[in-house]
């Protein structure tokens, strides 16, 4: 990127060439992203087909590896329909809307250090802000539909989404006190040292807490009432077809992969190897054993895998036992938590903060 | 109150869901019962109803004799029977039609069937690509029937002795 740049400004005004870099730089964010989420569908339904004692999708390509590829080459030549008496214009936008944020997150994930295309002091608060758009998406659609199956799912979509921010406000809160940066990059320095440094031990029911309002947030089973088959068809896409229907899968898919990726640099030490810095010294080993992208990835598929183990185990929350479980259970949680944390950091009491 | 503090344990290591977890995990690992159609294939039954055909004798002589048994016994009204007698003094068949979309494949017919001319095959993968194909002609129970006759005749001996 660097020789790029000054090779570019040979011949270019400065601003043009930091936006060119920038956005080769946003490409190959979004590119392997974008493939990830195909496979994170492919691997959906292989792992729940395996836990389901059946095989999954190995029809398209050598195993089903081009399964992906035919199901987007098929969304895309579907036909868009709108619905007669829906507002078109919001209709439209309300995919993008649901998309945009969930990519846009990723410009402050570091991928290893120095890795992160805008290292913003504020990181988590960006974060924590823009993922809270994604719900106008969802909200937006199901009002433009003008379908009742779609806006009741949109008005649960938007209720447990609200709620369950809170809990996950609060675990990050937890976190920051933890490492006293707001910058994700910092976040994840400060659990440098191997596997015993992680956040995750002493804010073990913050990672859950966490992680089970990730899952809320993201609509994913088993707080899926966004799409209650039984209740409300598929929720607030049912009038959506072909490539505006995808883009909410896109958008979906997206918030777990980001979802995993954060419980991973906020808990489990992002790019940092388990064995700290003890094997750095060994010739070829110490790269694979040392810190870097491929431990983000390891830790990342883990909580990825997660949730598709979810989707396969649990039944799907009444939609009361969910706001009771947010409200009632994961932000009192929380706030002990966080109550306990704070002693301790007070107190100095090292080990544990 | 023991109840109630094992109750609160039990939620807040979410022993149950974990539990749940643990036999979705298990069966990830289990081996597939999933039996991939076109290439593999459940065993069959030699008794098994499929498509019809109307069998010969070894000589090449059409066995039905138009006793219209299996006409009357059909319970969907699937097969239509017309007979004459022949120039030697046989009573055959001219019209044995079987109308493929009443049929419920129960057997009855080769059950009632005196001379085993009726029968239901092993094959049940077959389709009809234009409307009214799907009344199968005697000209065709008996083409179908040569063509598989040597597996028919393998099946019905297999299944001969628990008759």
């Amino acid at each position: 990127m660097e020789t790029l740049a000054t090779f570019l400004n040979g011949f270019l005004p400065e601003g043009l060439t930091t936006l060119i870099v920038i956005i080769l730089k946003i490409v190959a964010i979004l590119l392997p992203l974008i493939l990830a989420v195909a496979y994170t569908t492919f691997a959906e339904r292989k792992i729940i087909g395996y836990m389901q004692v059946r095989m999954g999708p190995n029809r398209v390509g050598p195993k089903g590896w081009l399964q992906p590829i035919a199901d987007t080459v098929k969304l895309m030549f579907k036909e868009i329909i709108s619905p007669t008496k829906s507002s078109t214009i919001v209709f439209f936008i309300a995919p993008m809307l649901a998309l945009a944020p969930a990519l846009a997150v990723w410009s402050v994930i570091p991928f290893w250090d120095g890795g992160v295309l805008a290292d913003v002091n504020a990181g988590l608060l960006l974060v924590l802000a823009i993922t809270s758009l994604d719900v106008f998406g969802i909200i937006l659609a199901g009002w433009a539909s003008n379908s009742k199956y779609a806006i009741l799912s949109s008005l649960r979509v938007g209720a447990q989404v609200v709620s369950y921010e809170i809990a996950m406000g609060f675990a990050l809160v937890g976190v920051l006190m933890a490492a006293g940066s707001l910058n994700l990059s910092d976040i994840v320095r400060a659990q440098d040292g191997g596997i015993q440094n992680w956040f995750a031990w002493p804010l073990f029911g913050l990672l859950v807490v966490y992680f089970i309002s990730g899952v809320a947030e993201t609509n994913r089973a088993p707080f899926d009432v966004a799409e209650g088959e039984s209740e409300i068809v598929a929720g607030f896409h049912i009038e959506y077809s072909g490539m505006a229907f995808a883009l909410f899968f896109l958008a979906e898919y997206a918030s777990m992969i980001l979802i995993s990726t954060l419980t991973t640099l906020l808990f489990m030490g992002g790019w940092l190897s388990p064995f700290g810095h003890a094997m750095d010294d060994i010739p070829v080993l110490g790269i694979i054993l040392g810190d870097g992208f491929h431990w983000l990835f390891i830790k990342s598929l883990f909580f990825l895998f997660c949730y598709l183990w979810f989707r396969a185990t649990f039944p799907r929350y009444r939609y009361d036992q969910i706001m009771r479980l947010g409200w009632k259970i994961l932000i009192p949680v929380t706030l002990v938590w966080i109550f306990g944390e704070g002693v301790a950091i007070a107190l100095g009491w090292k080990p544990w903060l | 109150m023991f109840r109630y503090i094992s109750h609160l344990v039990k939620s807040f290591t979410l022993f149950e869901l974990l539990q749940g977890l643990s036999v979705t995990g298990k069966y990830l690992f289990k081996r597939k019962i999933t039996i991939q159609y076109p290439e593999q294939k459940t065993p069959m039954s030699p008794r098994f109803r499929g498509h019809h055909a109307l069998r010969r004798y070894p000589n090449g002589q059409e066995r039905c004799i138009a006793c219209k048994l299996c006409e009357a016994v059909c319970p969907a009204l699937a097969i239509d029977i017309e007979l004459e007698e022949r120039e030697d003094g046989t009573r055959r068949t001219t019209k044995y039609d079987i109308d493929f979309f009443k049929c419920i494949y129960c057997g009855f017919c080769e059950e009632a069937c005196p001379v085993d001319a009726i029968v239901e095959t092993h094959i049940f993968e077959y389709h009809f690509e234009e409307r009214g194909k799907h009344v199968i002609t005697k000209d065709e129970l008996l083409a179908f029937g040569d063509k598989h006759e040597t597996e028919i005749a393998k099946r019905k001996a297999a299944d001969a002795p628990y008759r």
